[in-house]
């Protein structure tokens, strides 16, 4: 019998296959209709879920190399779920934004189903085996498909996150060799008394947090990602910051934090300290930016940064009381879905705009206004939403981190507010060249929003108001494993 | 009506938001609809701030609260709310009544926009957010319709956006209000820490009760001082007023709706609002922050004033004349006014709106100029507007007696006067007296009298759908005057939550005399030092250098250019650059230096492993052949292996499951 977390992460591999064989004319729309059926499956999921109860869901579990203690073991809870759901959600919203090659739908959907894997897998061998699953495709991706540049992004891309992994492999290794473990849910019972001990211990620590810092990435390991997102198509560049960019973070709160809460609380003035130059450093980076992918790019890595200032803030310092735990896990886990939401929709909206001119450097376009005020209109959501602002997604989620971390990190938090301003700064930079001044003359034949695009944008931006206004939907799905991770961390 | 209003007030913000959609969604189809709409959307939410007045004046100290859970988060739950007081509902009406005769007034003057409708939505967005801030009952839903004001402003200010230096400016006022925002972010988060709350009336246990008041403890002087930031920000204090005067590249009504009802006022409303933060331990009515926004308030009250007297755009001149009353508001606040510095806002909002639509209709019938050295001698031409323009003048200027502006800045004189602190705030509002009627003389001396010059050759007074909001807002200027007498200070009661009694004997006052002599040396100076005015300024020949330091804004824009934007772009280069070469070329020497271990043995491979190996070559080169063929770059083949990994493990998963 096959579960239905088995069946989500078939899907798009059956979409995979099924694209290889059949080799069908619209590679897009076979993808998307595997989309649709996974999307179908993952709200079944949600449905099943059910919100009051605590701890893993919806289990399935089956040995499968018992010498080493890999088991077939996946679940979720509300963590898993939402990020399950932001994944069938990025991936059609990716798929239409530009007619990508069969072959890239192919690796596109071998990625997706790697990423169900890597949310849902509680073995660590099942997890990281997915989690490197994702690497293979992305990379591939970048190498064949990218534009300018895109043998060194590509290398540098995979070697850089290839080379974390490794780390953060022979840390796991170290631990299993001393308790004889893989499973996520006992090694998070044994992380308070420690797990290797001595040397070894801030080895392992080490190892998992240069892996998972990679892959976010933390502050200073972020430089293959302007490269990487830059180079990528649209498509791509929009799974890489709405999906892919969430396994880090993920895997800071599923593994690090819970596996080792005595070192978090050591190096945490070093940890929120990295993370503040996540936050205020990235958007100023990107104020300097020309290429509007590299400048959205950069305040990806700002975006991420807040996910884990939330997080270190309440593992790192003194101990927080409950209500700071749960703003911050809340706001972190909210955070996680609105920036996949809309890193990825900026993303789109400068494909859009490259599609039409041909080129994205920012000084590229000029009096947009004019010529496509509905593009415009709707691209400046977008930017909204991602500086923060109350009514849109991104402003709730921000402002419970803030919340949580400004009790016992009030230092970093007044820092971090710099990095909101410059976040402001940057967007209005960007809005003034593209939108404001007269008409540019290579832009005078632009289209605005065609049909096609608005039944894209429409839903999208409906969902960044609906956070925005009444988030309480979002918070079902993970307020229970709020409550429960706060007792972990506490 | 009563307990339907206290559990509606949401409604009054609501209505001209969704004008505001539905203008949007709708409105380029139909041009009039769109303006039809938007005055509809304030005519309901007027209406219902008239029913929502009524019980505050059945109660003295009326005070509606109605909470509720905006989201729980874990186990904790996050609530909001809308309040219903005596200062919401003045602000109310107030907002309402000179945003309708705004919005009357803009058909007119925007009847040849082609963003017409675009234009509509915005305006309605703008009072709906304003509407919000006035009636929230949490500093955070507060913060959320301030932020929503912002947009506006920098929607309607960069409103035509093919003009660079609108663009500049919408841009401008974001960021500057942001950085004061930041601020106000982290006040509203040290507060929420504190208190546990961030509700400000809960049934005792809201943020601005006693109970969570006496909770903040020592922190409470940073708390207010950081919620201020906010303020000096929206309010246009110094240092961070450098937005307000740009912000004149909006439309006219834009200025006027910025100016008197909305966005300005919405940081003396926030100071009055979490008064109680700033009075936490006040000894005499004196607390540290309070004297901070004493002196932040006279600064900018005079400095403003000062520059005020070197502009010559018609606009300018006003922006910074409220710059300067903002001051003024800031300074009464301080000391303890707290109703008197909410009465001169109200009655700003009118007269204030009245001078920027006179401007408005003044610019609409000169072809858009708005050098005041161009205009001259519009008196005969524009009747109503100059009548009007007089009004809002003389009301601003504070002549005593029959001018709203007279009696408040009278009540705030009053207050200043008996501040322990220092008499310094007292006189400079004083002085700010007299620079104000110099200015507004000067202004009215300018545009009216004189012999008229080109663009004023043929300027027509303007449509009555322009003047008819003129006319009702300089009768509100006023007429406002009535419930702001000392005899009767029947508004001062009602904010307070006293009964008012009515003394006449009390409406001949030290002060007023006072005033009305500090006004009558303004513009007696005024007409003396213009009555021969021409293309330069009188004051430009007797002391450029002076003139030339005000009439450039004392060079604060020049010096934030030369500092801090400056030294905020080299930081944004300085980032990029450490970014390419710091950070990543520390990743790029790492992999040099695996790039150099794999050449090392390479060659060690090819001269001493190699040599033998040769002769077992011929075997592997048949395999090299096939594995070749399997990097052949051709995606399928990639793919094929991909696939066929994957169907190896889910075999291996099947069979060993």
């Amino acid at each position: 019998m096959v579960g239905l977390i088995s069946i989500v992460i078939l899907i798009p591999l059956a979409g995979a296959i099924a694209l290889y064989i059949g080799q069908p004319k619209n590679a897009r729309t076979v993808a998307l209709i595997f989309n649709a059926l996974s999307a179908f499956y993952a709200a079944m999921l949600w449905q099943k879920f059910d919100v009051t109860a605590s701890g893993l869901q919806i289990v399935e579990r089956h040995a499968w190399i018992p010498s080493i203690a890999a088991e077939y073991l996946v679940g979720v809870d509300g963590l898993s779920l939402l990020l399950v759901l932001l994944t069938s959600l990025v991936f059609p919203f990716a798929f239409s934004a530009q007619r990508l090659e069969r072959g890239a739908c192919a690796l596109m959907l071998v990625m997706q189903a790697a990423l169900y894997g890597t949310f849902t897998a509680q073995n660590f061998v099942l997890w990281f085996l997915f989690y490197e699953m994702t690497l293979v495709p992305a990379f591939l991706l970048i190498k064949i498909y990218g534009g300018e540049n895109r043998d060194y992004a590509a290398v540098k891309f995979f070697v850089y996150t290839f080379l974390g992994s490794i780390a953060m492999l022979l840390a796991f290794l170290g631990i299993y060799l001393a308790k004889g473990t893989f499973d996520f849910a006992a090694l998070a019972g044994l992380g308070k008394t420690g797990l290797l001990g001595g040397k070894l211990q801030w080895l392992a620590f080490a190892g998992i947090f240069l892996g998972l810092a990679v892959k976010v990435p933390l502050f200073p390991f972020h430089t293959w990602l302007p490269d990487a997102y830059q180079t990528a198509p649209t498509g791509v560049s929009m799974v890489l910051t709405g999906a892919l960019s969430k396994m880090g973070v993920y895997g800071f709160i599923r593994l690090l934090v819970p596996l080792f809460p005595n070192e978090i609380k050591i190096a945490g003035p070093w940890l929120l300290a990295l993370v503040i130059c996540s936050i205020v450093l990235a958007p100023l980076a990107a104020w300097a930016q020309r290429d509007l992918k590299r400048m959205v790019a950069y305040l990806s890595i700002s975006h991420l940064g807040y996910c884990l200032l939330g997080l270190f803030a309440i593992t790192a310092g003194s101990t927080s009381s409950l209500i700071d735990m749960h703003a911050a896990l809340s706001g972190v886990f909210l955070q996680i879905f609105n920036h996949g939401l809309t890193a990825a929709a900026l993303f789109y909206f400068v494909g859009l705009l490259e599609q039409r001119r041909g080129l994205r450097g920012i000084d590229d376009f000029g009096g947009l206004m004019q010529r496509t005020p509905l593009l415009c209109g709707w691209m400046s959501v977008a930017m909204f939403s991602s500086l923060g602002l109350p009514g849109l997604n991104g402003f709730v989620g921000e402002f419970l981190i803030f919340k949580g971390s400004f009790a016992t990190a009030a230092s970093f938090t007044a820092i971090a507010v710099l990095g909101l301003l410059f976040t402001a700064v940057t967007f209005m930079r960007a809005m003034q060249a593209l939108f404001s001044g007269p008409l540019a003359e290579s832009c005078s034949g632009f289209s605005d929003i065609v049909r096609g695009e608005k039944f894209v944008i429409v839903p999208v931006t409906v969902l960044m108001f609906a956070i925005g206004i009444s988030p309480q939907f979002l918070f079902n799905i993970f307020n229970a494993t709020v409550v429960q991770m706060a007792r972990l961390f506490a | 009506m009563n307990s339907w209003i206290t559990t509606n007030v949401w409604l009054i913000p609501t209505a001209p938001i969704v004008a505001s959609l539905l203008i949007l969604a709708f409105g380029k189809a139909a041009r009039r609809a769109a303006a039809a709409v938007a005055i509809l959307g304030q005519i309901v939410a007027l209406t219902i701030s008239i029913f929502a007045f009524v019980p505050t004046l059945q109660t003295h100290g009326f005070r509606a609260i109605q909470n509720f859970t905006w989201f729980t988060f874990g186990e904790q739950t996050l609530r909001i709310g809308f309040v219903l007081d005596p200062l919401a509902a003045a602000m109310l009406l107030m907002i309402t009544l000179v945003g309708l005769c705004i919005f009357v007034f803009s058909i007119g003057y925007m009847a040849e926009d082609k963003n017409f409708y675009r234009f509509f939505a915005y305006l309605s967005f703008f009072s709906g957010a304003m509407l919000g801030v006035v009636v929230a009952n949490s500093l955070l839903l507060l913060f959320v319709f301030w932020d929503l004001v912002g947009l506006a402003s920098f929607l309607l200010i960069g409103f035509w956006i093919e003009r660079p230096s609108a663009a500049a400016a919408a841009k401008k006022a974001f960021i500057t209000t942001r950085i004061g925002d930041m601020g106000f972010f982290l006040g509203i988060l040290w507060l929420y820490h504190r208190s546990g709350t961030l509700l400000f009336y809960d049934g005792g246990r809201g943020c601005l009760e006693p109970i969570a008041l006496s909770a903040i403890g020592s922190s409470v002087t940073l708390i207010a001082l950081l919620i201020f930031c906010g303020a000096i920000g929206k309010s246009g204090q110094f240092p961070l007023h450098v937005w307000l005067p740009d912000a004149m590249e909006g439309p006219t009504p834009v200025s006027a709706l910025i100016h008197a009802a909305t966005m300005v006022a919405a940081g003396v409303f926030l100071v009055a609002r979490v008064y109680p933060i700033f009075a936490v331990g006040a000894i005499n009515g004196v607390t540290t922050s309070l004297t901070i926004v004493v002196w932040i308030g006279v600064i900018t009250g005079l400095m403003a004033a000062l520059i005020a007297v070197a502009q010559f755009d018609i606009k300018r001149i006003l922006a910074y004349s409220t710059v300067s009353q903002l001051g003024l508001m800031m300074v009464s606040l301080g000391v303890g006014g707290v109703a008197a510095g909410i009465m001169h806002l109200l009655a700003h909002g009118f007269f204030k709106a009245l001078l920027f639509l006179g401007a408005g209709s003044v610019i609409h019938g000169v072809h858009h100029e708005q050098d005041i050295r161009k205009m001259r001698g519009l008196r005969k031409l524009m009747p109503v507007t100059f009548a009007t323009y007089a009004i809002g003048m003389m009301a601003l200027s504070g002549v005593p007696f029959f001018f709203s502006g007279g009696w408040t800045k009278e009540e705030i004189l009053h207050a200043t006067s008996s501040w322990p602190r220092s008499h310094l705030p007292h006189y400079s509002i004083l002085i700010g007296v007299i620079l104000t009627a110099l200015y507004m003389t000067r202004q009215i001396i300018y545009v009216f009298f004189g012999n008229r010059r080109a663009a004023s050759e043929h300027a027509p007074e303007s449509p009555s759908v322009m003047t008819l909001p003129l006319i009702v807002l300089a009768v509100c200027a006023v007429f406002f005057s009535i419930v702001l007498t000392p005899a009767w200070p029947w508004l001062e009661s009602y904010l307070t939550g006293h009964a008012a009694h009515f003394e006449p004997r009390l409406l001949i006052q030290p002060m007023i005399l006072v005033s009305l002599a500090l006004v009558g040396a303004g513009v007696s100076i005024g007409i003396w030092i213009y009555r021969r005015a021409d293309e330069t300024d009188p004051l430009q020949h007797a002391q450029p250098a002076l003139f030339r330091f005000l009439e450039n804004k004392m060079w604060i824009d020049e010096i934030y250019d030369r500092t801090v934007i400056a030294f905020s772009k080299i930081l944004a280069r300085l980032s990029d650059w450490m970014d390419r070469h710091v950070w990543d070329g520390l990743v790029q020497d790492i992999g040099r230096i695996g790039q150099f271990f794999g050449r090392v043995t390479t060659s060690a491979d090819e001269r001493v492993i190699n040599a033998g190996v040769d002769e077992s070559t011929s075997g592997a080169q048949g395999l090299g052949r096939l594995m070749s063929r399997w990097h052949s770059g051709q995606i399928q083949t990639y793919l094929g292996a991909v696939a066929l990994g994957m169907l190896a493990l889910v075999l291996l998963y099947a069979w060993l499951g």
